[in-house]
């Protein structure tokens, strides 16, 4: 099937058509048509390169009940992705080649986006013994990122053979940042509000101190070091830092800390219970302005789904996470685009270029141009929504922006030329 | 008033004032021979503890009955909850039963502001984990102001685990409420790391702070901080922040000393402190049957007076 998207504008740029063949961007510019190809009127329409995430929780196996790989990856469509990463953090765990490639199939079978499998640094995520990342590298999931993600790597001497043995396939090691003694029994931003509130602080420092460690580790052995969900202003310091040395240090943030902060918890509703926490104004401007100057490589959604009961508790009680697949873009367009801090090339670079380059993507993440992949999200940034999840593709529910108003709507996404989303609907 | 009681922060100052004049009257109660009022009949509370707290809950079960309100008492323990049963549902159950109120004890903080949101009843906080205990603020303000009289410039000096303590949280907002200066003193430790926006003044030496003190209140400390690096021995906080004989005597001579319970004697109050006649400790607790009754009937009382028509006591 041809496709021919007509009146898009390719990173923000003046209106053209695209022509879509045999799974490639197969022609660009002005009056394309193909014969009996199917018209795609994008008039208005901003077109990305598909956006990629490396950072997705699947759930799959072990928690159905919150999300599949069917489902999370019906949302990532939704969103406009068409490459995500899918945590290890499942039950069993991904820390074998057989669970990777059992999730790499699941996400062929689909369809709805590729799904590249992280896997785990050590055994059970347990931080004890390394997992065998060698054998995962070389199974059909080819995977290239591995972290224990909901724990960190604490461990020093662990977190510095990982960081070296993965060298050897080019891997890269994405750290949850996260000093377990400074955070026992955390359950938000040590601050002004979790001294009003009497919830235990988690401070900022005990993601500052790992980040440093594992910073100066990478640069000691050579290696690739990524940072996971970056939360507060000094982590941004310190990676902006150990950039300027040279050293191969990549990070993330999530499209919740670049629009929330901790005052949201003042009701002690647990749907902005998340690690890490949502932390304060001053660290939100921060992360902000390091994804503008490139510090910060990329926004990750780490999609967090959670079934009701786990949420509709006590504060202390609940899970942490949200979702955050399906109003990614809205959420960056909000809080970097609508700003002036980032242009849509910038929106590209961020959500599909470089988060592309740090998990070894090949087919993902290119330049719209004749020769790449057919990988494209259309975009339409003019319209305004109230956010109800009701309408969600994930299983879960638990978003943060509930009845809150966002630009922008996902309108059409193209896994390698096939249409996985059009006009906002699943196809 | 709001309909809830969930922190000391809901009350105005004149709610706050209108509170202890109202426990003032139904403390009248207490020497009757009949200590019952009509009041409340009719109406169901409940009291809902997550958490083993006998004085708590004795106190408001002695408040409601004594406003003739039907009470029921809930204790995790024993209950469905212990079978693994959510706060959310326990809430539809209390709705599905008619509870006008919910009085709630719980260890995790917040989890009155989550019931808030389940019941149609009114929440009565009586102490949410390491957050407030506005009914304990509320009988301390009524302790104070029974000895010092007006709290409008008292000075009350605060002392101990003001991190973890709901007790220290209700009463420094509800004494800036009403007017008193508020010291907050312990080691560093034991202190939020970020205070900007408490109304208080804080200070890690009690010494200096004992003479300019109207009230001083010592905090209870919990056996698990002494585990937990917060100071380096029992002995080592006693001395630099317990108060002693010595110590008392450096207060001025009309200044009172108040305990939430449960003491740790010799630790945060020496025995002879706690026994003397500067203590308000005993009476606290008197006062905390009052103070519980005149927030029950202001949640949930009619229009009515409380202890019937004005003038016509007896």
């Amino acid at each position: 099937m041809n496709i021919v998207i007509k009146g898009a504008r390719i990173l923000g740029g003046d209106a053209t058509d695209l022509l879509l063949r045999d799974g490639m961007v197969a022609e660009v510019g002005a009056g394309l048509s193909a014969p009996g190809a199917e018209v795609v009127d994008a008039a208005g329409l901003i077109a990305l390169p598909g956006l990629v995430d490396l950072h997705t929780h699947l759930r799959e196996p072990g928690r159905e009940d919150a999300e599949t790989v069917e489902s999370g990856t019906r949302a990532a469509a939704r969103g406009g992705y068409t490459a995500v990463h899918a945590m290890a953090n499942t039950e069993p765990v991904a820390d074998t080649a057989g669970v990777v490639e059992q999730v790499w199939r699941l996400g062929r079978e689909a369809g709805h986006c590729d799904v590249h499998p992280v896997g785990a640094v050590t055994r059970g995520i347990e931080g004890r013994q390394l997992a065998e990342l060698g054998a995962m590298a070389d199974s059909a999931a080819r995977v290239r990122v591995f972290s224990d993600d909901g724990h960190c790597v604490s461990d020093a001497v662990i977190m510095r053979r990982a960081l070296e043995y993965v060298k050897a396939f080019d891997g890269v090691v994405a750290q949850h940042a996260q000093e377990p003694r400074l955070t026992e029994g955390a359950q938000m931003n040590e601050g002004v509000m979790s001294a009003r509130l009497g919830l235990r602080g988690w401070p900022a420092v005990a993601e500052e101190a790992i980040i440093a460690r594992d910073c100066l580790l990478a640069a000691h052995v050579g290696s690739r070091l990524h940072v996971c969900h970056v939360s507060t202003a000094g982590s941004v310091e310190i990676i902006r830092w150990a950039k300027s040395k040279g050293w191969q240090v990549t990070a993330e943030v999530t499209p919740h800390h670049l629009l929330l902060d901790d005052r949201r918890a003042e009701g002690y509703d647990p749907i902005y219970k998340v690690n890490p926490p949502l932390r304060t104004a001053e660290d939100v401007a921060a992360l902000r302005a390091g994804l503008a100057d490139g510090t910060i490589d990329c926004v990750a959604t780490d999609h967090a789904p959670h079934p009701v009961e786990a949420k509709e508790t006590e504060w202390a009680q609940a899970a942490m996470g949200m979702i955050g697949l399906e109003t990614a873009l809205p959420v960056v367009q909000e809080a970097m685009v609508d700003t002036g801090l980032l242009d849509w090339a910038g929106v590209a670079d961020r959500m599909a270029v470089r988060p592309a380059r740090i998990g070894r993507l090949t087919g993902q993440g290119l330049p719209l141009a004749v020769g790449s992949p057919a990988n494209v999200t259309l975009y339409d940034p003019s319209v305004r929504f109230s956010v109800d999840p009701a309408g969600f593709a994930s299983k879960s529910r638990n978003t943060p922006y509930v009845g809150l108003e966002l630009p922008g709507r996902v309108v059409a996404t193209f896994l390698r030329g096939r249409t996985t989303v059009l006009d906002g609907k699943l196809v | 008033m709001k309909r809830h009681l969930i922190s000391a922060a809901d009350l105005t100052r004149d709610d706050a004032l209108l509170v202890l004049d109202t426990a003032e009257e139904l403390a009248q109660v207490a020497d009757r021979s009949i200590k019952k009022l009509p009041t409340l009949r009719g109406r169901t509370v409940v009291n809902l503890f997550f958490e083993d707290s006998t004085r708590t809950r004795i106190s408001f079960e002695a408040a409601a009955k004594r406003l003739s309100a039907d009470v029921i008492n809930f204790s995790a323990k024993g209950s469905s909850v212990s079978k693994g049963e959510s706060l959310k549902d326990t809430a539809l159950t209390l709705e599905a039963m008619g509870a006008d109120g919910v009085v709630i004890r719980h260890n995790a903080s917040g989890a009155p502001h989550r019931l808030a949101g389940w019941v149609r009843g009114s929440v009565v906080n009586a102490g949410d984990g390491t957050h407030e205990h506005p009914t304990q603020a509320l009988l301390d303000a009524f302790t104070m102001r029974r000895r010092l009289g007006d709290l409008s410039g008292r000075k009350v000096t605060i002392v101990g685990d003001v991190l973890h303590s709901r007790v220290a949280r209700s009463n420094v907002l509800l004494l800036a409420t009403l007017g008193a200066e508020v010291t907050v003193v312990a080691p560093p430790t034991l202190l939020p790391v970020a205070m900007g926006d408490w109304p208080c003044e804080v200070s890690y030496d009690l010494d200096a702070v004992l003479p300019k003190s109207d009230a001083i209140m010592m905090l209870r400390v919990q056996q698990e901080r002494m585990n937990a690096a917060y100071f380096p021995t029992v002995r080592e906080y006693s001395r630099r922040y317990g108060l002693d004989a010595p110590r008392m005597a450096q207060l001025p001579e009309h200044a009172i000393v108040m305990h939430p319970g449960p003491m740790n004697r010799g630790v945060e109050i020496a025995a002879e402190v706690a026994d003397s006649p500067r203590s308000t400790i005993v009476e606290q607790v008197a006062n905390g049957v009052s103070v519980r009754m005149a927030v029950l009937y202001l949640l949930l009382g009619g229009s009515e007076s409380a202890i019937g028509t004005p003038g016509a006591g007896e």
